[in-house]
């Protein structure tokens, strides 16, 4: 695939684009993770969210 | 299950665990094909390969404004409903839909410098989108540092409806006032006119984009809710240390 004179323009977009969406995709995936962690941690230590605790009664 | 119970955050978060793998997969799919043909299109014949850069520019571009329009529904959702599935919506797609004009504009800047001489000039267009992209920064701010979330919410939500005048501004600024940015080629009076060549892989490019979007949006929402169930059940465990 030739690019022409401007491949460096081309290359460098679909770079930009490349790193942002990975960033992106990084973002939501670590996020949940930690999220889920920290739920987790909680739930071992007892605490129960209120709408639980209207279904144990 | 109505669409209705959808508005249960708990039911809301089964659908989006059952959904997610295959949006997921639709999306890597989908951008297999668009980036062969994308790759495979001909050169256009008075910019070169250039064209390549509107493969990205393009979609993105529609995103930034679908993901303000989106944003909208669920600024309104949030002040007339209270609705707190309306208002994670929201905070859900400001972060994406910053980061799609983010791309706009620097596939934009890149694109214009071979195509126009210049990578930047103040024209309707380009000062709009710009303007977009401050405003997404405004709603991202006010989202993080307010102290009281509902608070915050509140305000992006009239931040966003106001904004939401700009997205006609956008997509009208090309007709309204003299610009270096080119009229509209794809939703025309008259038909597209791109050649089908090049506009089948732009418009499968757009579908990826816009799965993609789709996707992390549900991702985002889906963390969203865990967040506030982890400052929920954070707020209870200090409540019953201080009792």
């Amino acid at each position: 695939m030739n690019l022409g004179p401007h491949a460096d323009f081309i290359i460098a977009a679909y770079a930009v684009t490349v790193f942002v969406v990975a960033a992106l995709v990084a973002w939501v995936i670590l996020d949940y993770s930690t999220q889920r962690r920290i739920l987790g941690d909680l739930e071992v230590r007892g605490v129960t969210r209120r709408s639980q605790r209207k279904d144990d009664r | 299950m109505a669409v209705i119970d959808l508005a249960n955050p708990t039911r809301f978060l089964t659908l989006v665990n059952r959904v997610l793998p295959w949006l997921a997969a639709a999306t890597v799919l989908l951008f297999a094909f668009g980036l062969a043909r994308a790759m495979n299109a001909p050169d256009d014949y008075q910019q070169g390969a250039t064209v390549k850069i509107m493969f990205l520019h393009v979609p993105a571009a529609w995103l930034s404004m679908m993901g303000w329009g989106l944003m909208s529904v669920a600024a309104l959702g949030t002040l007339v409903w209270r609705h707190p599935l309306a208002d994670v919506a929201g905070k859900a797609a400001a972060p994406i839909g910053a980061a799609f004009t983010f791309i706009c504009l620097v596939t934009g800047s890149l694109w214009g410098r071979p195509t126009w001489g210049t990578y930047w000039v103040w024209d309707a267009r380009l000062t709009s989108v710009l303007v977009l992209f401050l405003l997404y920064l405004g709603v991202l701010a006010l989202y993080w540092t307010a102290e009281d979330p509902g608070r915050g919410s509140r305000a992006a939500a009239v931040l966003t409806l106001v904004g939401a005048v700009n997205i006609p501004i956008i997509k009208f600024s090309v007709d309204w006032w003299n610009t270096l940015h080119q009229p509209a080629s794809l939703i025309r009076m008259g038909g597209s006119a791109v050649d089908p060549t090049i506009l089948w892989p732009l418009l499968i490019m757009a579908g990826a984009f816009t799965l993609l979007f789709f996707t992390l949006h549900l991702a985002a929402m889906r963390n969203e809710i865990l967040r506030r169930r982890v400052r929920g059940m954070r707020i209870i465990q200090a409540q019953e240390v201080r009792a």
